[in-house]
């Protein structure tokens, strides 16, 4: 699971790229990190290898690579639901361009309302953006679209 | 193409120098931490810090698969006249208006050097500018809306701003100090040179200075300020390295 939005796995974020298994102890796990500066890769990799070993691999092999590049279109529907349920709203869709505008009319993950206004494009994590809903008045943080 | 030894130093010239810029820079942007104008800005600075820093840890990884030392020992250990930045990166923080300005040089000129290299033959330096490329986005978007902001602000606001954008303009120029491996990077689909990443670079902030409302500083009558890329800093560098490496230095072989 992502150590800082526990209700969601890495599998669902995208952050998982390869798996293999050549033989029975044998896992190969690759990762793509979602943010360069994201601090959280290290733990990540090693959650990986506990739960690998945990799964009865004894040949472990864990990698971080840039080899497929991250972006919030391979966030599954499933961790779309997961974030809203942690309280954030998903990531709109893109198709690799996008304007500060998308920002501009995020769904409130509390009331569902459009009518909500960007705060700031940064936020307490590298991944969020700050917003303020104007329909129920309460401010509330989204996973920022990234391509 | 086989690569010579030229190119490979060529190579790990231009990773240093962006590692570097990106380490140094994103020093200076963590020290707005807690002394943000505003709170929004605070976040935004320590933000795009943490960014810069990890990107330059992708730049340093790309070195030591290329033989060079870890990361961690080639960011804490070397001495400012072992550090390829430009002297832009270096100068303190200064006000919120130099800060902002040098924010606006700066990442737009990374952008387009980025977006240069996600065409690179060299394969990790190619996966690694894509990435980027999503990140500085909001880097460049933050810039862009300040500049223009300020330029619409009060009479102080604009007075302030251009004179920062004057005073800036000679440090910003030597973020293109050339290398001595233009010819071996150009000819070997490395990197397409600092001349030509220059040129963009001029373009694109004339046009976006002129339609905010300020003026281009004179290309013709500024004389770049250069030296970083060859090791030779300001005064300012060393201090900063010496407390950057403050806690690492207590014990360089202990595991955080």
């Amino acid at each position: 699971m992502d150590p800082e939005i526990p209700t969601i796995s890495i599998v669902d974020l995208g952050i998982v790229t390869k798996i293999a298994s050549e033989s029975p102890e044998k896992a190969f796990v690759q990762l793509t990190p979602t943010f360069s500066g994201c601090p959280a890769l290290k733990i990540m990799e090693q959650l990986v290898k506990d739960a690998l070993l945990e799964a009865g691999y004894q040949q472990i092999t864990v990698e971080t690579s840039f080899e497929t590049q991250w972006n919030t279109n391979m966030i599954s529907e499933k961790g779309r639901a997961a974030l809203l349920q942690h309280g954030l709203a998903p990531p709109p869709k893109h198709d690799g361009y996008f304007e500060l505008d998308v920002l501009s009319d995020i769904e409130c993950p509390l009331c569902s309302s459009r009518n909500t206004t960007l705060h700031t494009p940064f936020g307490p994590t590298l991944c969020r953006s700050m917003h303020y809903c104007k329909n129920c008045s309460n401010a509330f943080e989204a996973f920022k679209p990234v391509s | 193409m086989e690569f010579t030894d030229k190119h490979v130093l060529g190579l790990k010239d231009l990773l240093y120098r962006m590692a570097d810029d990106l380490l140094i820079l994103g020093h200076r942007n963590s020290e707005w931490t807690g002394l943000g104008p505003i709170l929004e800005e605070d976040i935004a600075f320590s933000s795009m810090a943490q960014d810069k820093i990890g990107q330059s840890l992708a730049l340093y990884e790309i070195l030591h698969e290329l033989g060079e030392s870890e990361p961690d020992t080639v960011a804490f250990t070397r001495n400012a006249e072992q550090f390829h930045s430009c002297h832009l990166v270096e100068l303190p923080i200064g006000e919120y208006d130099f800060s902002l300005v040098r924010h606006f040089f700066f990442d737009h000129q990374s952008a387009l050097r980025i977006e240069m290299l996600t065409e690179t033959v060299v394969e990790p330096l190619q996966m690694v500018a894509r990435k980027f490329r999503g990140e500085i986005k909001y880097h460049t978007m933050h810039a862009d809306s300040w500049l223009k902001q300020l330029a619409l602000g009060s009479e102080e606001a604009k007075i302030r701003m251009q004179q920062a954008i004057n005073e800036t303009f000679p440090y910003a120029l030597g973020m293109f100090e050339s290398s001595e491996f233009e010819t071996e990077l150009i000819e070997a689909g490395i990197f397409g040179g600092e001349a030509q990443l220059k040129e963009t670079w001029l373009r694109v902030i004339s046009e976006k200075l002129n339609n905010f409302g300020y003026t281009m500083p004179d290309i013709e009558t500024t004389e770049p300020i250069l030296g970083g890329r060859k090791g030779v800093h300001t005064e300012f560098l060393q201090p900063l390295l010496d407390e950057m490496t403050e806690v690492f230095s207590i014990d360089p072989s202990a595991d955080w």
